[in-house]
C-alpha cells in the first residue's frame, strides 16, 4: 500500500489526465455518433448507406487497429491532428513544453470508435419512440430536420441515457489502451512506467491503477442502475 | 426500419432528383479531396507500390507464402484464446449468475427452525458471500479489460503463480471480465422473467436450485442469445490485447511483420479487414438467432392452436 501513498502524485496526475482525455473523447464520440445516427435514419439513401458502413466497420474492428491507425497512419498523412489545437484546448496538450501529438492522436482513435457504438445507442432510443410522434410530427407539416429537433430527439434522448451511458463507461474503459500507444503520463502509461521502469511491485501498482478507474467507472454505473431502476417504476 | 420510414414522407420524383444531384456532386468532391488529402500523400510516401502490397497480394512474391503462413498462425492463436476465454467465461459466467440469483434469494431467508446460533451464522454466510460476489462483481466490470490482463500478466508471477505459457495470462484476464459479464447478462434474463414462472416453478414443488436450473436459466439463456453472442465479438476482438502482454497472436505477428516488410498500412488494412469480416459473420449471426427467438415454437403454433377469438386479438394487436 505504501507504494501508492508514495506515488501518490504519479496516480494522481494519471488519473486527471485520463480523465480528460475521457471528457474530449466522450464529447468528440457523442457528436459523431449523433451525426452518423441522423445519418442512418435520413431520407438521403447515400447518406444512410454510409452511415452502415461506418457503424460496421468501427464496431467489427479493435480498438487497437484503430489506435494504430490514428497513430501511425494520421501521421504518414502528414497530419500530426492539428485540428484539434483549439486554444483552450492547447494546453492539455502541451506537456512539459512538448508538443505531443499522440494525446490528440487518442481522442481521435477513441472518438470515432465510441462514436459507432454511440449511434447504435441513438438508434435504439429513437426507435423507442412511439409511431405516433413521428407521425403527428409528419401530420403538422414538420420536415424531417424539424422532426427530429423537436419531437424525435429530445425524446430519444431520454430513453437512449441509459444504453448511452454505459456506452460512456465502456470509454473510459477502453481509454486505458491509450497509454500503450503513446500517450505519456495517463493512468495506465504511468502505472506501467512505474513498474516496468522504476522497478516498483507490480501488485500495489496495478491496485492503484484500478482504483484510478473505478473511481470513474462505478460511481457512473451505480447511477445508471439507479436511472434504469426510475424509468422501471415510472413505466 | 418500418419505424424509421415514418420520419419523413416517401421522396417523389423531385426529391430524388435533388438527392441523385447532389449525392453525386458531393461524391465526386470527396473523391476530389481524398485523392489530394489522401492518396497523394500516401503515392508520394510510395504507399501503393508493388514493393509494399506485393507480399499481401501477389502470389509470385517472395514473401507471400510466409507471410501469409505467419498471419493464419497469428489468426489460430487468436481463435484459440477466444475459444478458450468464451468457454471458460461462458462456464464460470453461469455458475456466478446462478450464485448471484441464489444468494439474493437465500439472504432474504430466515432459516425458521434451526436453532439461533445456527441460523444467524447462515444467514451471515449468505449475506457475506452475496456482498462479495456483488463486489467481485462491480470491480472487474468497471476494470478496463486490457488492466486486468496486464494485472493477471505481472501480478500472478508475483504471488508466485506461474501459468506458463503467455496464452494462459490472456484467458484468465479475458475470462475474469467476461465471466463477470455474463454473469449479469444472465442475471438481469433471469429476473427479467414473469414472476410467474418462479411462482409457478414453486407451487409445481420444484426448490429454489431446481427453479434456477430448469425454469429460469433455459428461458434466460434463449432470451439472451442475441447478447451473448455480441459478447462473442467482444471477446475476439479483446483477444487483440494479448498484443500488449506480447502473446503471439494476429496483432503481434503483423507488427513483426511490418519490422522486417516495412508496410504497416497495408498490413493493417489487411488484417482489420479480416477481423471486420470475422465480426460482420458473428454480428450476422446474432441477428439470425434474435429472428430465430422472435418467431420460437411458441408463436408458429399459436394461430391454429388458439381459440379464433384469441386469433383476433392477435391480428388487432400486430396490426
Amino acid at each position: 500500500m505504501s507504494v501508492i501513498l508514495d506515488h501518490l502524485d504519479v496516480f494522481a496526475g494519471g488519473f486527471w489526465l485520463t480523465l480528460q482525455l475521457c471528457f474530449l473523447a466522450a464529447i468528440g464520440a457523442l457528436l459523431i455518433g449523433t451525426v452518423i445516427a441522423v445519418m442512418r435514419i435520413s431520407p438521403v439513401p447515400p447518406l444512410r448507406a454510409l452511415g452502415t458502413a461506418y457503424v460496421t466497420v468501427f464496431r467489427n474492428v479493435p480498438l487497437t487497429i484503430v489506435f494504430f491507425f490514428s497513430a501511425f497512419a494520421l501521421p504518414a498523412l502528414g497530419s500530426n491532428a492539428d485540428f484539434l489545437r483549439i486554444p483552450g484546448l492547447d494546453q492539455i496538450f502541451n506537456r512539459l513544453g512538448i508538443d505531443l501529438p499522440y494525446f490528440r492522436f487518442a481522442i481521435i482513435a477513441l472518438s470515432l470508435y465510441t462514436g459507432a457504438f454511440i449511434c447504435e445507442a441513438l438508434r435504439a432510443g429513437i426507435n423507442a419512440v412511439p409511431t405516433g410522434q413521428a407521425e403527428a410530427a409528419r401530420a403538422i407539416g414538420l420536415t424531417f430536420g424539424q422532426n427530429l429537433r423537436f419531437v424525435i430527439l429530445p425524446q430519444a434522448w431520454k430513453a437512449a441515457i441509459v444504453p448511452l451511458g454505459s456506452v460512456i463507461i465502456a470509454m473510459i474503459k477502453n481509454s486505458a489502451l491509450a497509454g500503450f500507444f503513446g500517450v505519456v503520463g495517463d493512468l495506465s502509461n504511468s502505472g506501467y512506467s512505474l513498474i516496468t521502469v522504476q522497478g516498483e511491485p507490480a501488485i500495489p501498482v496495478m491496485i492503484g491503477i484500478s482504483i484510478g478507474f473505478l473511481i470513474m467507472t462505478v460511481p457512473l454505473g451505480v447511477l445508471l442502475d439507479r436511472v434504469e431502476k426510475q424509468r422501471a417504476v415510472a413505466r | 426500419m418500418s419505424q424509421v420510414s415514418t420520419l419523413y414522407d416517401a421522396p417523389g420524383p423531385r426529391a430524388r432528383r435533388i438527392t441523385l444531384i447532389t449525392s453525386a456532386l458531393v461524391g465526386v468532391l470527396t473523391l476530389v479531396g481524398v485523392y489530394y488529402f489522401v492518396y497523394r500523400p500516401l503515392d508520394t510516401r510510395g504507399e501503393f507500390s508493388m514493393e509494399k502490397w506485393g507480399p499481401l497480394i501477389d502470389p509470385t512474391d517472395e514473401n507471400f507464402t510466409a507471410l501469409w503462413g505467419r498471419l493464419w498462425d497469428g489468426f489460430q492463436a487468436t481463435l484459440i484464446a477466444a475459444a478458450l476465454a468464451v468457454l471458460g467465461s461462458l462456464v464460470l459466467g453461469t455458475l456466478l449468475g446462478i450464485a448471484r440469483i441464489e444468494l439474493k434469494a437465500m439472504s432474504k431467508r430466515r432459516y425458521v427452525g434451526l436453532p439461533t446460533p445456527l441460523a444467524v451464522l447462515l444467514r451471515g454466510l449468505t449475506i457475506g458471500l452475496d456482498v462479495i460476489s456483488r463486489i467481485f462483481v462491480e470491480v472487474f466490470r468497471g476494470l478496463p479489460v486490457v488492466i486486468t490482463i496486464v494485472f493477471v500478466w505481472l501480478g500472478l508471477p508475483s504471488l508466485g503463480v506461474e501459468l506458463g505459457k503467455l496464452l494462459w495470462y490472456l484467458v484468465v484476464g479475458l475470462v475474469l471480465y467476461n465471466t463477470v459479464v455474463i454473469a449479469e447478462i444472465l442475471r438481469s434474463g433471469m429476473e427479467g422473467l414473469p414472476v410467474g414462472q418462479r411462482e409457478a416453478a414453486q407451487a409445481v414443488g420444484l426448490s429454489t436450485g431446481q427453479t434456477t436450473r430448469l425454469i429460469l436459466l433455459p428461458q434466460a439463456f434463449r432470451i439472451m442469445l442475441p447478447a451473448l453472442i455480441s459478447q462473442l465479438v467482444v471477446v475476439l476482438k479483446d483477444t487483440s490485447l494479448g498484443f500488449i502482454i506480447g502473446y503471439e497472436e494476429v496483432l503481434r505477428i503483423t507488427s513483426q511483420i511490418v519490422q522486417i516488410l516495412d508496410n504497416q498500412i497495408q498490413m493493417y488494412v489487411v488484417v482489420g479487414a479480416i477481423y471486420i469480416l470475422l465480426n460482420y459473420g458473428l454480428s450476422k449471426l446474432a441477428g439470425y438467432a434474435q429472428r430465430r427467438m422472435a418467431r420460437g415454437p411458441k408463436t408458429r403454433t399459436l394461430p391454429t392452436d388458439a381459440t379464433p377469438n384469441a386469433a383476433l386479438t392477435e391480428i388487432t394487436t400486430t396490426a
